[in-house]
């Protein structure tokens, strides 16, 4: 609504066309009928505007919310307006504005300033903290935006700033620098037009890539030249996808036009950093907020939390409450009025203005002063505090050590501090495998060639098993010489059987090795690719020294063995790659890539061999390959693939094709043709891709390991512990996936699994559920694990979405494979709407997992090795899945606890404040009258009663956080959003309205029928009792806070103590002086007359210890008689004296040093003997009490004393 | 620590007793181990207090009359019907009579009360001009318009002190005679009007506009007293030092009443034979009846009472404490019981496990 309404005022205006056509150099033409298309300057604006941020789109995973528009930033003088505007949009700020005009434009019992200055406090507070953000934002901004860059103009190399860059502006890059916006390359120093960059601090991949510019452009390699360049692009107009870049470009050479497509190669994204090559020159098509950079800028979260939710739930209930009040007011006003002894005595006549006033406007205006009147029963600050406590409290978590990675010196990483409290109310884990789970550092292990299975052993491949020749043992024992001897394709052979057969087998062999350290996209850093020549010293590199760069981990590791086997991929450069066998160097020309996609799950590369052959070279998902197979070994190997997926290994298979030079020839028209085509490029390119990928001979298959990260099965287990079902979601195939679900734990031995996977219909699926739902009922004692596969779940998610999610609920644990990434979040959407509308919390590393990190209510990164894709869409990055339990069990916890205490402490203080005030006026003929002075009103929230809870919310620690870490099952105290349940927050509020009545009616007895309270037998007045009532008010509210803090550090006390102290100091001081500036001195002297009577001093003390019973009984009574997990858990701790020797032995996640040190006091104390430690487990509920093999695999074992 | 300089990565965190939120820290539980003593410990001494709260307001006698007149209760029903709906009505008098058996210890201080008067009235409270009541000159020339309609009199003048508050002082007047012998003389006891109203107000807050030479009554020139009054503000008293703006009886209505049953100090009787307080014998008490309070169903009381540390007879606070005082101790017997059942229980629960 918000962005409809700017881009009708023109803020933003829409792209008029689809495409738009870039003049390089800006050289228009001549002809007067051109219009110039406007572009926006190059100037980057990081300043937020979030009502603009669309929902991530579901069907579109990698394309992140869309572009802020920030023609809304702040400036210096237009600040003050548009963060007041910022501010009034928030619901609660408008009310109080309403509130304040009320004031303002009515006879209203209070002054405007009561909540005019609150309103200004709080508006004062978001703006500066806004403020500050902003002016952060700015100057990084100024930074990047003032950066010099040289453009050519006019004939020469002009230096400017980065902001002065206009599309259309030839740009020069030099080596090592970023570029200033999104540009087509044209030249670089080199020939051919290539250059090379990393995009790390777009994507996190640290390879370089290589980007060709046209072969038109790149001979235009000095100023002068490119001064002559003529040339049109006409590219799309931009979006945030980084893989994508279409266009053209028109070159006018004598006289003559040449086109010339344009792909994502030949487009140097800005942000991305120029390497190995001294300069380039380019044209900018994108600039500003249009660089694929800004429009992938990291934008803040507009996900809300539970707790926000049931805050605006119980604002409501509150706004009813306000208004339910000032009719029932208003009402009885009238009633009483009926009589006119009281509506107008002789002692209290009207004006009469007031009495011809019309009947419907005064009842209005007595609505709307009542209204005033009790409006402080919302809490004005609760926003800014919760918004403060949010802002300050999530700094813990980048603060804490315990998620500190040490070895790739990652600390968490907090995106939005808006869902703290969430993390503690997590249900649903679903997780990624790869590079979560595991480290995603593969090593190749083993592999299948032609129907045999290799082991890798010291750079060796050793056969193993059964093979049909076992004669063929000791030969691959010696594999390295073989291969050495086949690269020369000699025949001599000292083993053979049958010399064909061997001499077959050794081509395999090659092929296999060949195709494996071809088709990939390693790159090899820091080696000067041109100019790699048969030089002396890169012959004797050995393998050892070259260092492999790759976006897929896998590829590394399959390169890197494919070197330690022998034959070593060297280099490519231009269209050549370099292997070397055993010394003798090969030149393979790289005629096209056919890159990796997640549809397709395969890549291929052709290339042209040495001896003139040209081969397609396929590697891909075992799923994706074999089908599009021909021949080889296509069934052994499939076999062989599945006992590899069984031992948890990572399969690939490698199949090739030799084409002929007329198949090449068709297929690289077509690829060209796809590849210029300007519409549905991607479609194209598919169909191409498909066309050209079949027929393929299967060479066998490659298995990689992927060790599983630290401390993983016992973080799984806990997660279970605190009753949180994990999923795991992967693309792996079903062998694989159970085989690591089964070593991380997730599936344990004693589990009953569960399998829906190969379902091909509909019905046959539906079947499969019924049938496993009926196996869940039979047994529900053993737990129960459920394997599903891609396809299976579409079919069940499609049509059976109620039947598959009461059988995934009554499953402990789930696991997903094969799963694409948008089923992925698919899943998490589908358990998200289910009727008990479970808060989910989704980990990942990659740029696969963002979708469903965006979809989840907590999206958790993982800072791996797959690029920072899912670290910067994520709400909090972490470095190692082991750091969830930290995240979930102690931040989550406390979170949650401080900031649910927060809000329910803010209605309870706001009840206590203005239900006094709602029963004076039983007292006072409903003429409105304040209770309390305008001062006093005013300062409540923001003075008296602000410091303590904030304090609270950000320190409290209810009980030990390695207590919380240990016992798991504490989690499920504050789970389904307890604290806040509509239960507790009628016991607050419930409790707030007693307090309030005790104040009042205590206040009210005390003074009874007006007696003198005072030892010179004076008189109190009305502002003494209203100053009573506010005292008692202030302490016990106050000292409520205390009782619910537990954990008193020095600033608790300070706030709390200084709290009541502020108050007598501030109320000597305002009621001991003549306020010149204030009209009416009512308070003068009051509060200190009030001090002076001994029986106020009594009342107040008996009010408060009266007020305080009610809630100490309770407390005592529940923690007596039904005391939670929790409470007994404090218990624990307060019993064991040797705390920390506690925390220690017990808590695993802690730093070594602590550690040796436990280790060593528990040796000499002789303390943690297991059975204590068994203990701690043992108060966990009892479901997981029997199941001994959790025991087994807990942590708590584990870190044996 | 053992962190060494050198050994940290660069985005370590820092290793403070803040940061890791490792402060030290009192944590308390509220447990029934606790809660138990303190109980006991905080309902005896609550049971005291409250004893000794009780024994003193106790200790305070208080003689009360409801002089209002309604018919057939005493001599003053006929002011009452005389004044009815007059404002300002008829001068009047009546006489309470009463008779002390014993001493009524003193201090004794003289209260009137009203019932029914809402002088929390939202209108009515905002009806005063705090400048004009300290003595604001300009104040004085333009009220307030808060004060409205007691803000310019009908011919136009600006009324000092301006408002409703003003406007309805309370103008009965109180004298107390004594008579020592039966069927002897009444003598006068003398009323101490001075010190009854906040020493603040009287010496800080109400101030009397500055003297036009010499006079009062000139500095009032050009202003109205209000409608109700029979005479200006400077002709309260006759005492300079307690008239106009600082009259004492003025001061003390001005502080207006929270709740609509309210007491206000009259006098003090501290003089002469009287500082022991009212000796045995029969009283008359000499109304000047003016206060009209029947049109709204009020009552007038007149009080003798005396005046403990701890202000005026109030037996709420100590029954309050003895009440809340046993609740505590019979909170701390249940809570025992049931702390110790539920002990054995949990040791039980434990010893299972």
């Amino acid at each position: 609504m918000w962005c409809w309404i700017r881009r009708q005022l023109g803020f933003d205006p829409p792209h008029q066309t689809e495409t738009r056509t870039i003049y390089i150099a800006n050289r228009f033409p001549q002809s007067g009928l051109y219009t110039p298309q406007k572009f926006i300057d190059n100037r980057i604006i990081s300043s937020k505007s979030p009502e603009c941020n669309s929902q991530p789109h579901i069907l579109e995973p990698l394309v992140l919310p869309l572009p802020q528009e920030n023609m809304f930033q702040y400036t210096v003088w237009n600040f003050v307006p548009k963060t007041l505007f910022e501010q009034f949009r928030r619901v609660a700020n408008f009310y109080f504005l309403i509130i304040f005009l009320v004031q303002l434009m009515i006879d209203t019992p209070t002054s405007p300033i009561t909540s005019g200055l609150p309103l200004f406090f709080v508006i004062t507070v978001t703006a500066i903290k806004q403020g500050y953000e902003d002016w952060l934002r700015h100057n990084s901004d100024n930074e990047v935006n003032g950066a010099p860059v040289y453009v050519v103009r006019s004939g020469g190399l002009v230096k400017t700033r980065s902001k002065n860059v206009r599309v259309g502006d030839i740009v020069r890059v030099a080596k090592d620098e970023i570029f200033p916006a999104d540009l087509v390359l044209l030249s670089s120093d080199r020939l051919d037009g290539s250059c090379h960059v990393t995009t790390a601090s777009l994507d996190g991949e640290t390879n370089l890539k290589t980007h060709v510019a046209v072969p038109e452009t790149a001979v235009l390699q000095t100023v002068a030249s490119l001064d002559t360049l003529e040339a049109v692009i006409e590219c799309h107009q931009p979006e945030a996808d980084l893989y994508r870049f279409t266009g053209q470009m028109m070159i006018t050479q004598q006289l003559e036009e040449i086109l010339r497509p344009l792909g994502p190669e030949s487009l140097l994204l800005r942000g991305a950093r120029l390497k190995n090559t001294k300069e380039i020159f380019g044209v900018a098509v994108y600039t500003g907020m249009e660089t694929k950079m800004a429009l992938n800028y990291k934008s803040k979260s507009q996900k809300r939390s539970a707790v926000e939710k049931s805050m605006n739930t119980f604002l409501i209930i509150y706004l009813i409450i306000l208004i339910a009040e000032a009719i029932i007011s208003t009402i009885l006003k009238y009633s009483w009025q009926a009589e006119e002894k009281w509506d107008e005595p002789w002692y209290n006549q009207k004006t009469e203005h007031q009495r011809n006033s019309s009947k419907i406007l005064r009842f209005i205006s007595d609505f709307l002063a009542f209204l005033v009147l009790y409006n402080f029963i919302i809490p004005i600050s609760l926003y800014v505090t919760v918004e403060m406590q949010k802002f300050l409290g999530s700094f813990f978590i980048g603060w804490d050590l315990d998620l500190y990675h040490e070895e790739s010196d990652q600390k968490a990483q907090v995106n939005t501090s808006d869902l703290n409290e969430e993390l503690g109310q997590v249900e649903y884990v679903f997780t990624d495998k790869t590079g979560t789970l595991t480290e995603n550092e593969m090593q190749f292990r083993e592999c299948s060639i032609n129907g045999i299975k290799y082991q890798e052993s010291n750079g060796r491949l050793v056969s193993e098993g059964p093979t049909p020749d076992s004669s063929e043992g000791p030969f691959y024992r010696n594999s390295l010489s073989h291969l050495n001897n086949l690269s020369h394709l000699t025949t001599s052979s000292s083993f053979g059987t049958s010399l064909e057969n061997e001499i077959e087998l050794i081509k395999k062999h090659d092929l296999f090795f060949k195709a494996v350290s071809l088709c990939h996209t390693v790159q090899i850093s820091n080696v000067q690719t041109d100019g790699i020549g048969d030089g002396p010293w890169q012959s004797s590199l050995a393998p050892s020294q070259l260092e492999y760069y790759a976006s897929s981990p896998d590829e590394k590791a399959l390169v890197e063995a494919a070197a330690r086997i022998g034959i070593v991929f060297i280099g490519n450069s231009e269209d050549t790659m370099e292997v070397k066998t055993l010394g003798k160097l090969e030149r393979y020309k790289l005629l096209h890539v056919l890159e990796f996609d997640s549809d397709r799950r395969r890549m291929s590369v052709i290339v042209q061999a040495p001896s003139g052959e040209k081969f397609l070279f396929a590697k891909g998902a075992e799923s994706s390959v074999l089908p599009k197979c021909i021949g080889g070994e296509i069934e052994t190997t499939r076999i062989h693939v599945d006992e590899f997926a069984l031992k948890g290994l990572r399969t690939l298979c490698i199949a090739y094709r030799q084409l002929t030079s007329k198949e090449y020839e068709d297929i690289d028209r077509r690829l060209f043709e796809a590849r210029t085509a300007l519409q549905q490029r991607e479609e194209k390119l598919a169909d191409v891709f498909q066309f050209i990928e079949k027929d393929l001979v299967l060479l066998g298959a490659t298995a990689v390991e992927d060790r599983l990260q630290d401390k993983v099965p016992e973080t799984i287990e806990a997660l279970r512990m605190a009753g949180i079902k994990v999923w795991v979601l992967t693309g792996d195939k079903h062998e694989t996936a159970v085989s690591v679900s089964l070593s991380c734990g997730h599936f344990h031995r004693t589990m009953n699994i569960l399998e829906l996977t190969n379902q091909k219909s509909d019905s046959e699926c539906a079947e499969q559920l019924r049938q496993l739902a009926r196996r869940i009922e039979e047994d529900h004692v053993i737990q129960h694990g459920l394997v599903v596969d891609g396809t299976s779940l579409s079919l069940a998610l499609r049509e059976h979405e109620k039947l598959f999610m009461d059988v995934c609920r009554n499953c402990s644990a789930v696991l997903c494979c094969r799963m694409a990434p948008l089923q992925k979040a698919k899943v998490i959407r589908l358990i998200k709407i289910s009727p008990e509308k479970p808060i989910t919390l989704a980990v990942g590393d990659g740029a696969n997992d963002v979708s469903m990190i965006q979809e989840a209510h907590v999206g958790i990164g993982i800072m791996g090795k797959e690029g920072r894709q899912a670290a910067r869409n994520s709400d909090y990055a972490i470095a190692r899945f082991k750091f969830l339990s930290k995240l979930l069990f102690v931040h989550g916890h406390f979170y949650y606890i401080r900031i649910a205490t927060l809000v329910q402490y803010f209605f309870y203080k706001n009840v206590c404040f203005i239900t006094p005030q709602f029963l004076y006026q039983f007292y006072c003929l409903f003429s409105q009258q304040t209770l309390y002075d305008s001062v006093y009103l005013t300062l409540y929230n923001i003075c008296f009663t602000s410091l303590p809870i904030l304090v609270y919310s950000l320190l409290e620690q209810h009980i030990d956080p390695h207590i919380l870490q240990n016992k798991p099952t504490l989690y499920r105290d504050i789970s389904k959003n307890r604290q806040l349940s509509i239960k507790t927050f009628l016991y607050w509020t419930i409790l707030g309205f007693s307090h309030a009545f005790i104040f009042f009616f205590g206040s009210c007895f005390l003074m009874g029928k007006d007696i003198s309270l005072l030892g010179n037998g004076q008189m109190f007045g009305n502002w003494t009792f209203g100053t009573l009532v506010f005292t008692v008010m202030v302490i016990t509210v106050t000292v409520k806070m205390a009782l619910e803090t537990h954990f008193w550090t020095w600033i608790n006390h300070f706030v709390t103590w200084g709290s009541i102290i502020f108050y007598f100091v501030f109320s000597f001081f305002y009621g001991g002086i003549l306020w010149p500036f204030l009209g009416s001195q009512n308070m003068y002297f009051v509060f200190i007359q009030l001090l002076s009577s001994g029986s106020a001093w009594f009342a107040i003390i008996l009010m408060v210890v009266t007020c305080l019973f009610l809630d100490i009984v309770k407390k005592v009574f529940d923690r007596q008689l039904h005391p939670t997990n929790t409470e007994k858990a404090q218990l624990i701790k307060t019993n064991s004296s040797v705390k920390c020797l506690d925390s220690m032995c017990c808590f695993s996640e802690g730093e070594a040093t602590c550690a040796s040190v436990g280790r060593m006091l528990e040796r000499v104390i002789g303390r943690c003997s297991p059975t204590h430690v068994s203990r701690l487990w043992s108060a966990s509920d009892p479901f997981y009490t029997n199941d001994r093999s959790i025991l087994t695999l807990s942590t708590m074992e584990s870190s044996t004393c | 620590m053992t962190w060494s300089a050198a050994a940290r990565g660069a985005h370590q965190p820092d290793n403070t007793a803040f940061t890791q939120q490792r402060l030290p820290a009192w944590q308390p539980l509220l447990s029934a181990g606790i809660a138990l003593p303190l109980f006991f410990c905080a309902g005896l001494a609550f049971i005291g207090l409250g004893l000794g709260l009780y024994y003193s307001s106790n200790g305070i006698t208080e003689l009360e009359y409801d002089y209002t007149g309604n018919p057939g209760t005493g001599n003053c029903s006929v002011c009452a019907e005389a004044g009815q709906g007059r404002a300002p009505p008829p001068t009047c008098s009546c006489a309470w009579y009463f008779s002390l058996p014993e001493l009524f210890q003193g201090p004794v201080y003289l209260y009137y009360e009203l019932t029914n008067f809402y002088q929390n009235n939202r209108r009515y409270g905002v009806s005063r001009d705090d400048e004009q009541l300290s003595g604001l000159p300009s104040a004085l020339r333009q009220p307030a318009n808060e004060c409205a309609p007691y803000q310019f009199s009908a011919a136009g003048l600006p009324i000092a002190p301006c408002g409703a508050i003003a406007n309805s002082l309370f103008n009965d007047s109180f004298s107390l005679w004594h008579q020592r012998q039966p069927d002897g003389p009444y003598v006068e006891v003398p009323l101490d009007r001075t010190g009854i109203a906040w020493w603040t107000d009287y010496h800080v807050k109400f101030r009397n506009p500055p003297l036009v030479n010499g006079s009062l009554a000139l500095a009032f020139q050009g202003t109205a007293p209000p409608p109700n009054w029979p005479r200006p503000v400077y002709e309260l008293s006759s005492d300079p030092n307690n008239t106009g703006f600082t009259n004492q009886d003025f001061v003390v209505w001005m502080r207006t009443a929270a709740l609509p049953t309210f007491r206000k100090l009259y006098a003090r009787i501290r003089q002469g034979n009287y500082t022991a307080g009212l000796p045995r014998g029969a009283y008359r008490v000499s109304i000047t009846y003016n206060y009209p309070v029947r049109s709204f169903d009020g009552h007038k009381r007149l009080i003798f009472s005396s005046i403990s540390w701890m202000g005026g007879k109030n037996p709420f606070l100590g029954i309050a404490y003895l009440v809340v005082g046993s609740l505590c101790i019979l909170t701390g017997f249940v809570m025992l019981v049931v702390y110790i059942r539920y002990q054995d229980q949990n040791d039980e629960d434990e010893d299972e496990q």
